[in-house]
């Protein structure tokens, strides 16, 4: 037994800016590609998203009241937490796929953060604007964050699919509770950590580990829960999520890849108009 | 023509009727009452040129119904029989739809410009017809003259001229996203402005290249198919508008129809997420505008006299069947009993009764179904223990009727406080600070309008950020323009109509 015995890292929830377990207990495990790295990452409950779901409504008022200068910095700051453990992401994405492919999806997913980051103080502009009514009336329509919004992040590219859900949700002032993909739990987790550094402040995003098949059907149904991204569900599920998000009229959006779209923020406003007359 | 001039909402109960109080108080007749004696002003209910008869349209042309069903339109106002309707059955929606995709591919395709100049050339010919529509939903629909007239037709003119112009003009309404529209897009509207909800769903989805089948309330068919009319004689190639009335089923047919890309829907919550239900996982685009129980919070720094009107206005127009209504009065406690001594003066001076005649404030309510459900829960309030105040006034001997209703020592958690009623009904709370009067205005699951009335700037712009509605009217209320987007947020729906936001509902991408 030579050598140095590594420690190694527990997989956990992020809620609240906490990083607590599954309070079910459960664990579910990752095997890498050549099955010579076994993980253990936390299994989330409905009870856990209950709680990340309470995180992100109390942090909402916070979050949204910031300016859009302080939240574009904050996302900057996350990109620069991912430049920082490059390696370690890579390496980690590398265990269930080609290191090329991994190198990419870090880097893209850096450039994607640093997107965002720049839109925090300008989408109220692009997307909000005056309106010139036939009448003495002083008339505006801005965008306003919709509140909690449930991500359901795709299985894969696990760490870009993530952050391309969460930077939009994240850039227009909302909170989020996102499921991450099961197929690469360490990602997620990591990507928590670099949030946890970042001054984010703890409830804005809570990142749940688990089955998106157990977890998706309570966020949907939760009537606390503003929006939904269903980017990552299963078609067969859709139907059946989108039903659930009836009850509160879940606004509910997928799209496809995660690539840069400013119609992917406005999608999680609300817009709202202001009358007021004008008069000596 | 609307230009240059303040959508004349507020002209309701406005300047000529405003409260003197240097009258003549009438003994026994209430707080403050002035009454004067009005000469009566009729409209020629002719003018509405109803036809004994109307079809489906469908492709361009008015169709009989493969249904073989008909039904009575009503007017409300005396409850006479006034047009008979087809009824659109499943074949008549399938039809309608087959119509809207036939002819899809060459409005998507067609000129920008092209379209342009046939929405701005109907937009003209409403202008033109503007008097005979005006009556005819007026007699149809049972809202006073003066409304359809001043409101409701301008309106309308105003959103197609507004939406032709986009026509040709998408690629600048949407940084970064190239236009493209959704397909064919099946609208459901309500009862409450039967052309203006027409014009709401109909002119953005043309200008953006989609066709539609639209589906009228039943209650108000008859200037839907009218507009049909009009956009054939506009030059509207056919199939791009077809028109089928008919009662909730046809509605449900058309939003769970195949053929239809898109869901456009007015009308009540409840309705709303059984659409939402019958949608998922269909991959539609949908939007949805539904009920509200707007606030309207007055604080004691207020200009009472315009806060009266404003209240007033936001509650008793269109007989307070209006989804936005301001329907809870939030009053600064400090100026409750003179505020609610005010609006009792005021209602005392509201004319109720014949839609048609050109002083009266308050017309019908649009059928025995919705005078049934306000009777209920204006009844549920007496019971809840909440104060009922109505003025004294005669209502017609036929028709449906409602007379401006106040409600004082309201709870929060009474359903006068929390359900729709969507009639002439005033709840009444009162509130201490700031903070307590966003608490209880967002204290509801809609979302869709609230009114603040206040001289200090920085309060209008505070509680404007803390409102939950996607719209605030700030001194002022019930303000309506093409050009200004219109919608909820939480369970008053999603979307916006008006505006440019209102063209992201007919477009790919960008919603």
């Amino acid at each position: 037994m030579g050598g140095r015995i590594g420690v190694q890292k527990t997989h956990k929830l992020f809620i609240g800016g906490n990083f607590p377990r599954s309070e079910s207990g459960r664990t579910f495990p990752f095997v890498s590609r050549d099955g010579a790295v076994v993980v253990q990452a936390a299994q989330a409950s409905r009870k856990d998203l209950r709680m990340a779901v309470r995180a992100a409504r109390r942090a909402l008022p916070g979050w949204k009241e910031r300016s859009g200068y302080n939240r574009g910095q904050i996302l900057y700051r996350i990109a620069e937490m991912i430049e920082d453990r490059a390696e370690t992401f890579v390496a980690q994405l590398a265990l269930a796929g080609s290191e090329s492919t991994a190198r990419r999806e870090v880097a893209d997913t850096i450039d994607l953060l640093i997107w965002y980051a720049g839109w925090c103080d300008k989408y109220v502009q692009v997307i909000g604007n005056m309106n010139p009514v036939a009448g003495p009336y002083f008339n505006i329509s801005t965008p306003e964050p919709v509140g909690v919004v449930g991500v359901i992040a795709p299985f894969e590219p696990a760490l870009l699919g993530l952050v391309g859900g969460l930077g939009p949700v994240m850039a227009s002032g909302n909170t989020a509770v996102a499921v991450a993909s099961p197929d690469q739990p360490m990602a997620a987790v990591a990507f928590a950590e670099c949030l946890a550094t970042a001054d984010v402040p703890g409830g804005v995003i809570n990142i749940l580990t688990g089955y998106p098949a157990e977890l998706a059907p309570w966020l949907a149904g939760h009537m606390d829960v503003n929006a939904l991204d269903l980017s990552g569900a299963s078609l067969d599920m859709t139907g059946s999520l989108e039903e659930a998000s009836a009850h509160n009229l879940k606004r509910t959006g997928r799209w496809a890849g995660p690539e840069r779209n400013l119609y992917r923020m406005a999608a999680f406003t609300e817009i709202k108009t202001v009358w007021h007359p004008k008069g000596r | 023509m609307v230009a240059d001039r303040p959508i004349p909402v507020g002209g309701l109960l406005h300047e000529s009727l405003r409260v003197d109080t240097s009258l003549p108080v009438v003994p026994g007749a209430g707080v403050g009452v002035a009454r004067w004696e009005y000469e009566e002003s009729r409209e020629n209910p002719d003018l509405a040129r109803i036809r004994d008869r109307y079809g489906l349209w469908i492709g361009g042309r008015e169709e009989e119904p493969l249904s073989q069903k008909w039904f009575s339109s009503i007017e409300p106002a005396t409850e006479d029989h006034l047009a008979t309707v087809a009824e659109a059955g499943q074949a008549d929606v399938d039809r309608a739809v087959a119509a809207a995709r036939a002819a899809a591919p060459q409005w998507a395709g067609s000129s920008p410009v092209d379209r342009a100049k046939l929405l701005f050339r109907l937009a003209r010919l409403i202008q033109e017809c503007s008097r005979e529509l005006a009556v005819l939903d007026t007699r149809d629909g049972g809202k006073p003259i003066r409304e359809a007239r001043d409101v409701d037709l301008p309106l309308v003119a105003a959103h197609f001229f507004y939406y032709a112009g986009w026509a040709d003009k998408l690629e600048y309404a949407f940084p970064g996203a190239r236009p493209e529209p959704l397909g064919v897009a099946g609208q459901v509207i309500p009862w409450n402005f039967p052309l203006l909800m027409a014009a709401w769903k109909v002119a953005p989805a043309l200008a953006t290249g989609n066709t539609v089948v639209l589906k009228p309330a039943e209650t108000t068919p008859l200037s839907a198919l009218r507009l049909a009319e009009l956009a054939d004689q506009a030059g509207l190639p056919p199939g791009v508008l077809n028109v089928v009335p008919g009662p909730g089923a046809t509605g449900a047919q058309l939003v769970g129809h195949r053929g239809v890309d898109k869901v456009a829907f007015t009308g009540s919550t409840e309705v709303g997420k059984q659409i939402r239900r019958r949608l998922a996982g269909a991959g539609k685009y949908l939007t949805l505008e539904l009920g509200g129980k707007g606030a309207h919070i007055v604080f004691e720094d207020a200009p009472l006299d315009q806060a009266t009107e404003g209240v007033v206005n936001g509650i008793f127009f269109n007989q307070g069947q209006v989804c936005c209504a301001g329907s809870r009065l939030l009053v600064q406690e400090s100026i409750a009993p003179e505020f609610v001594d005010r609006l009792r003066r005021r209602l005392n001076t509201l004319r109720v009764g014949d839609p048609l005649d050109k002083n009266t404030d308050i017309g019908a309510i649009n059928s025995a179904t919705q005078l049934q459900k306000i009777t209920e829960l204006v009844e549920s309030g007496r019971q809840e223990g909440a104060v009922m105040h109505q003025p004294p006034c005669e209502l017609p001997e036929r028709g449906y009727w409602f007379p401006p209703t106040l409600f004082t020592e309201v709870s929060q958690s009474h359903r006068i406080a929390q359900e729709e009623i969507f009639g002439p009904v005033l709840s009444i709370l009162t509130f201490r600070t700031p903070e307590e009067a966003v608490e209880r205005a967002n204290n509801t699951p809609y979302g869709l309008a609230s009114g603040v009335w206040t001289t200090k700037g920085s309060r209008i712009l505070w509680m404007a950020d803390r409102l939950s509605s996607g719209v605030v009217w700030a001194n002022t209320y019930n303000k309506f323009d093409p050009a200004s987007p219109f919608g909820g947020m939480k369970e008053s729906g999603f979307g916006r109509e008006g505006g440019r936001h209102g063209l992201a509902a007919y477009l790919k991408g960008v919603g």
